[in-house]
């Protein structure tokens, strides 16, 4: 293996907590009913063309994508569509979402519901893409851009590496760990179709230090076999934000993204390692995009897991599972401690995004009392992205977004690291997300002009 | 040492009168003609930049009333929510039309006490932010988020939060309608009304536009979308708005039939007498059918 590498800006170290990190993947039981909502990736949300009453089969599709940043939405069992109505996400804003009573688990034709790994590539590379696109695949780590997208290259561009997204930098998060060591080979042939999709000669798998084992693992499979050639496992320094995109393509490759830019720009393209798999099991198995691992825990959690579960369960379903919410829970978060969010409600459905439930006690979930900023510049330390959170923060409050643009806030990741470090304990990510989307807006109306 | 100071003052002396004269013709050149009126309007108005009237300041609305008098010979269509629009008159030697007095009405009820909190929100206190992250701490996604993004646009310190209730409460003494808060509330809950005839106005203090099971479960006092009120109005001032009652302003007749039907008490009366027991309203009305 090469080196450790690691980003060279920024960056903090919180505690790992990996606590489900040995526990194997179990399937969780299809429940008895599931909401499947039509808004699961960044852009527009489906269009569902099912209606009341109608039977589906686990695989077919309910929803067609609208516009070209949205994903096709499939029905992840089998039975009867009890009413197409509003459910309350994880912010409590009702969605437009599918409930689809269970009946059976009986598959739409053509999907190959077996064990066995398919090795050979038979599609091409257009066919490929399409059916990452027709399979509704979007990046599972917790962002959901549709995944087309960023395989599809522009003529004037070519990819020199594709990028496995392993890191797994949040803490808490064990579900691609555990992906890569019980599914390894099916892992491995998705980086594969990844290299034929975009024509890249080489792909680099970035893992965190502290998942040695599973880059072990799969250095030994890669070099066991000659079939893995090109693919080449890199570790990186335990450090968040490691799987930040454009921190891994730095670590990666020493590439750096140029500003307001996209990471094909380097030549690189970016996938999670979940959407690998999943991009494994739409092309060889032309399974579409149904389940997900999700990781489920928390310190005062009786018994953490890692939990394969269908698109649409309820989320307290996977709570009640692990033992039940424990007493002492002050915040439930959809995702992982750092870039998650905190949940309203505990019944939100599980979607292609969810990487993880996370329950924090209270301990360490105590409010925090909000200082002055003392200038101390920490956060300009943290700050992977070499912005200046202090100033982007005071900006965004006295809402000067010519400042805010001007001192390139839309470079800004939103990671959290600032925040983290930050000994007054502002919610500068907030404010920053908040000036953020405004001079965002602010530019797309320019554009538009 | 005084040759010095001598010295200085001289050279200081000659070379300031020198920048002066260059200066006096400099200014001379370059002189803008400018209507004195402006100023002497400007000086009239309130001078607090709210933009009430549509304007980006009071020295461009001061601007804009000048040039109405020289080419219309009338200022319709300009007002100064803040200020006596009859001075700027005056000085313009022109009659002003009385607008009518307005006032900004917060349409949320949802207290602490009316709608629960579930949650409790840590992060930054601007509603405009609040709103992209979540429904809000009672769970109402139209409701009042009490952040105070109102309180900090108000440039006449007119509305504040109050501690008990969690929601915003307009001065009225003090609001003059300009409507700034109205441009800032990420969930256009303060909505500028008329004043009414003596200050008595009724309006619907609800933004919910849920369905009234899904509506009933996270507020004592939100508007369902029975539509009792709209049967019962006389005057056709109530409109159905999906499953929200909307009172409109220019149609009441402030008659508060509609209050009485309300079976959520979410429409609001404001500065009525109290009522009169309906046991003594009956017998009124007897005494006086048999007069």
């Amino acid at each position: 293996m090469n080196p450790i590498k690691t980003f060279p800006k920024g960056g903090v170290h919180p505690e790992e907590n990996k606590l489900s990190s040995d526990r194997p993947i179990e399937r969780f039981p299809i429940p008895k009913q599931v909401i499947i909502p039509l808004g699961q990736c960044l852009g527009a949300p489906a269009e569902v063309i099912v209606n009341k009453g109608d039977t589906v089969k686990t695989g077919q599709l309910i929803g067609t994508a609208k516009g070209f940043i949205s994903a096709n939405v499939h029905s992840s069992v089998s039975g009867k569509v009890a009413k197409i109505d509003e459910v309350m996400d994880h912010t409590g804003y009702r969605k437009p979402a599918v409930f689809i009573d269970v009946e059976g688990d009986e598959w739409a034709e053509g999907i190959d519901t077996s064990d066995t790994i398919i090795r050979d590539i038979t599609l091409s590379r257009e066919e490929i893409i399409e059916r990452v696109k027709t399979h509704g695949i979007v990046g599972m780590g917790g962002a959901t851009f549709p995944t087309y997208v960023k395989l599809s290259i522009p003529k004037d561009k070519k990819a020199d590496f594709v990028i496995i997204n392993a890191a797994e930098c949040e803490p808490y998060l064990t579900c691609d760990n555990r992906l890569l060591l019980e599914r390894a080979e099916q892992f491995l042939i998705g980086v594969k179709i990844l290299m034929k999709a975009v024509d890249a000669p080489k792909a680099l798998i970035g893992i965190e230090k502290n998942k040695i084992d599973a880059a072990r693992y799969l250095d030994k499979m890669i070099k066991s076999d000659s079939y893995y050639n090109g693919i080449e496992v890199q570790l990186l320094k335990t450090k968040y934000p490691q799987g930040g995109e454009k921190q891994l393509i730095k670590a990666t490759t020493g590439r750096e993204v140029p500003s307001g830019k996209l990471p094909i720009e380097t030549g690189c393209v970016v996938v999670n390692v979940a959407s690998t798999y999943a991009i494994y099991e739409a092309v060889q198995k032309n399974k579409p995009l149904i389940s997900r691992i999700v990781t489920v825990t928390g310190k005062s959690l009786k018994r953490p897991a890692n939990l394969e579960v269908r698109i649409g369960t309820p989320a307290n379903l996977l709570i009640e599972a692990c033992g039940g919410l424990p007493e002492d829970t002050a915040n439930v978060i959809n995702g992982g401690p750092m870039m998650g969010k905190s949940v309203s409600v505990t019944d939100f459905p599980v979607i292609k995004g969810t990487s993880g439930i996370l329950m924090l006690n209270v301990k360490d979930a105590q409010p925090r009392t909000v200082g002055n900023c003392i200038r101390c510049g920490k956060c300009i330390q943290a700050c992977p992205m070499g912005l200046e959170p202090y100033y982007l923060c005071r900006v965004s409050r006295q809402k000067d977004f010519e400042s805010t643009e001007s001192h390139n806030i839309m470079d800004c990741i939103e990671c959290g690291s600032c925040e983290f470090t930050c000994p007054a304990n502002i919610p500068l990510l907030d404010y920053i997300r908040f000036g953020k989307a405004k001079t965002g807006q602010i530019i797309r109306s320019r554009n538009q002009k | 040492m005084n040759g010095v100071l001598l010295y200085s003052l001289i050279v200081l002396g000659v070379m300031g009168g020198i920048l002066a004269i260059i200066l006096y013709f400099i200014a001379q050149k370059f002189k803008v003609e400018e209507n004195p009126l402006i100023d002497e309007v400007e000086s009239a108005l309130a001078g607090a930049n709210c933009g009430g009237c549509g304007y980006a300041g009071c020295r461009n609305f001061a601007e804009a009333c000048v040039k109405a008098a020289a080419e219309k010979k009338s200022l319709a269509g300009l007002h100064c929510p803040s200020s006596d629009m009859q001075k700027v008159a005056d000085i313009l030697q022109l009659t002003v039309e009385a607008e009518e007095p307005k006032i900004a009405v917060v349409r949320c009820n949802g207290s602490c006490e009316n709608a629960p909190s579930k949650v409790h929100y840590e992060g930054a206190d601007i509603c405009a932010f609040a709103n992209t992250l979540y429904a809000g701490e009672n769970g109402c996604p139209n409701g009042c988020l009490g952040l105070g993004d109102c309180v900090k646009a108000c440039p006449f310190d007119a509305i504040h939060i109050d501690g008990v209730t969690g929601l915003p409460v307009v001065d009225p003494e003090r609001c003059v309608a300009c409507g700034a808060c109205t441009k800032v509330c990420p969930r256009n809950i303060i909505e500028i009304r008329p004043r009414g005839k003596n200050d008595r106005r009724v309006y619907v203090s609800c933004m919910n536009v849920e369905k009234g099971a899904i509506a009933m479960k996270n507020c004592k006092v939100s508007c369902i979308g029975c539509q009792k009120c709209f049967k019962t109005c006389p005057f056709e001032a109530i409109e159905m708005r999906g499953n929200l009652a909307y009172i409109d302003p220019a149609k009441c007749k402030s008659c508060r039939k509609c209050v009485e039907v309300c079976p959520r008490g979410s429409i609001i009366e404001v500065n009525f007498p109290p009522r009169k027991p309906k046991e003594e309203n009956k017998e009124s009305v007897n005494n006086e059918v048999k007069n």
